[in-house]
């Protein structure tokens, strides 16, 4: 069965991203969600067409494969390269980014701990995420779901999984400026204990390397 | 947009509307001080307001910009308005970037004549007459900012007036926001120096996006001078790509908010080197380019939810580029500013009038505390001056 954008009549958008459009919709009776990627009038349309295809496709096998190694993310039930359409589980928000702003200092270090378990079973069965932020976390009653793998890819260079990390602490800085240096430490506290600390303490360290790379890096 | 009737200005300023440079609050100089002062009894707001009036005059800032080719000075109001901007540039040997010796040297030669340039313009104000002045200390090339920084610290130490430090990134900023009139912007800078998306949040510009490695303007520079296209490349560039519409496959690099553009230049020339056209080579790496940038950027809006897009810095002249941000600025009900060029590329202005704002905050220093900082970056400054919507 194909599913094309649009072709349901219940379906409710609840979210707009940067590239995809979220729909709440029944499907074979069951509430589910459906990621639409959605055409960009900024890209020309062969570049468009095959950046569009090629994330659907890979982001249902990224989150397939990462699934199998125990890293919490909503089930696929479809993919539809044709409409570039995932359809899959329902999982209710908060993002991490909006639920840490409610939180007590000892459960924001909770749930970064947490996440940072998670990121390290991901990182040691040789995945990396690509768009490592926390609105790409999902907070369920206080259990975790990785969502938006569209840019991640297969791999075991410690330079990606820096990324990562570097990605990751960026969102941080950036929304949850007060108190971001608990958020990522607490989150580095999950990752070692998970990873062992000599993988991770080599992963923070290519994290710093990349950040040099940047034109603008005062040292010392 | 350069205003040469500065004693006019300077006397309708004397009676029109001020701003306390202690509490922030505007006020009507001539009529409303007494009543000001009754209303919050703010004695220093009360005894600058009766030394406005008696100066009769609105503030001065001399800005100095010299952070990379362009040696540029300008003088601008309280008010925002720009009384002159005069700049005089390094330009490199044909196939060659700037070198930074040479390019001091440049500047050490015009100082004179474009900082006495832009004070006549500005209605020959006298240097003693000046509130501030204002210097970028960085991010840049060291050789040329030692000159500014120089030039800066003998005029404040000399006249005695107050020197300002301003973060370069920030005035492009700064003179952007104060030229379109846009309110909490998403910031793209986009130069040579600079590829970041930028958003004002908790007293400080905040990245949220940038480039891992070269920035968009490397990227042109760096292919151009490869192949020995004649400089500026960006204009080139532009040109050849506009005679061309064949797509060719290049690396296209999209990291979560950020970009990176080395393996684009590498793909670009080794594409060119094996017997693509120029004009196709041209034509992808630019629509490659631009495109990622804008993929960036609409992350970076559906990230924060800003509903203003600001284009500014030398590559904000490239006409793919404004397109793409207006798209994407048009998928998220979002307006998106483009800065005139005037004020695109480095000039005084954008150091004077971030000096003028860092000056009535208060942020004045000594001169032997003004030192250069090559590698200063924009989310290290904070900005008492600027409120967080948010």
């Amino acid at each position: 069965m194909l599913i094309s954008p649009g072709e349901t009549a219940q379906a409710r958008l609840i979210y707009k991203g940067a590239e995809a459009e979220i729909y709440l919709q029944d499907w074979q009776g069951e509430l589910v969600v459906r990621k639409s990627r959605i055409p960009k009038p900024y890209r020309v349309s062969e570049l468009d067409e095959s950046i569009r295809r090629m994330r659907t496709a890979h982001e249902a096998t990224m989150m397939h494969e990462v699934r199998k190694l125990g890293v919490p993310v909503p089930t696929i039930r479809h993919i539809d390269p044709e409409s570039t359409t995932l359809i899959m589980d329902y999982v209710r928000g908060p993002t991490l980014k909006e639920e840490l702003y409610k939180l007590s200092m000892s459960k924001r270090r909770e749930r970064c701990n947490s996440l940072g378990n998670i990121v390290a079973v991901m990182h040691e069965g040789g995945f990396v995420h690509g768009d490592m932020t926390i609105s790409n976390v999902l907070s369920e009653d206080g259990k975790l779901f990785m969502i938006d793998f569209g840019l991640g890819d297969f791999s075991n260079e410690i330079e990606d999984m820096g990324v990562d990390l570097l990605l990751l602490n960026r969102a941080m800085k950036s929304t949850h400026y007060s108190f971001h240096a608990t958020l990522f430490n607490s989150f580095l506290k999950g990752y070692a204990k998970t990873i062992g600390k000599r993988r991770a303490r080599e992963t923070f360290q290519k994290m710093r390397e990349i950040e040099k790379r940047g034109r603008y890096f005062e040292r010392g | 947009m350069i205003d040469n009737n500065a004693s006019k200005y300077a006397s309708e300023a004397y009676c029109s509307i001020s701003r306390s440079p202690f509490t922030g609050d505007t006020i009507n100089a001539t009529h409303d001080a007494i009543a000001y002062f009754k209303l919050t009894n703010h004695f220093e707001t009360l005894f600058w307001l009766c030394s406005q009036s008696l100066a009769a005059i609105a503030l001065y800032c001399l800005g100095i910009e010299s952070t990379a080719h362009t040696f540029g000075a300008s003088v601008v109001t309280d008010t925002g308005r720009i009384l002159s901007d005069s700049r005089d540039v390094y330009a490199s040997a044909p196939g060659k970037g700037i070198h930074p010796r040479e390019a001091a040297e440049h500047h050490s030669e015009v100082a004179a004549g474009v900082i006495s340039d832009s004070l006549k313009r500005a209605g020959s104000v006298k240097p003693s007459e000046l509130d501030g002045v204002g210097v970028s200390l960085g991010p840049g090339l060291g050789p040329c900012l030692r000159v500014g920084a120089t030039v800066a610290r003998s005029i404040s130490a000399f006249f005695d007036i107050p020197l300002v430090p301003v973060n370069h990134a920030i005035g492009h900023i700064e003179i952007g926001i104060l030229t379109t009139g846009a309110k909490d912007p998403l910031v793209v800078l986009v130069s040579g120096g600079h590829t970041a998306i930028a958003a004002f949040s908790g007293g400080r510009w905040r990245i949220f996006g940038e480039t891992e490695d070269i920035t968009i303007g490397n990227l042109y520079d760096m292919f151009a001078r490869e192949i020995d296209l004649p400089s500026p490349a960006g204009p080139q560039i532009e040109k050849l790509a506009g005679k061309s519409s064949h797509f060719l496959t290049l690396p296209y690099v999209v990291k979560g908010n950020d970009v990176s553009y080395s393996g684009l230049l590498t793909a670009s020339l080794a594409k060119f080197r094996s017997g693509a056209g120029l004009e196709d080579v041209c034509y992808s790496m630019q629509e490659v380019s631009c495109s990622m940038l804008a993929e960036a950027v609409e992350r970076s809006l559906a990230y924060t939810g800003k509903k203003e897009i600001l284009l500014t810095g030398g590559v904000a002249a490239n006409k793919t580029l404004k397109e793409k941000l207006e798209a994407v600025a048009g998928l998220h009900d979002a307006v998106c500013y483009v800065v005139d060029s005037a004020y695109t590329g480095d000039c005084g202005a954008q150091i004077a009038w971030t000096a003028m704002l860092a000056l009535q905050a208060g942020l004045a220093t000594s001169a032997h505390a003004a030192l250069v900082r090559p590698k200063w970056r924009l989310e290290d400054v904070d900005i008492p001056w600027r409120n967080s919507a948010s």
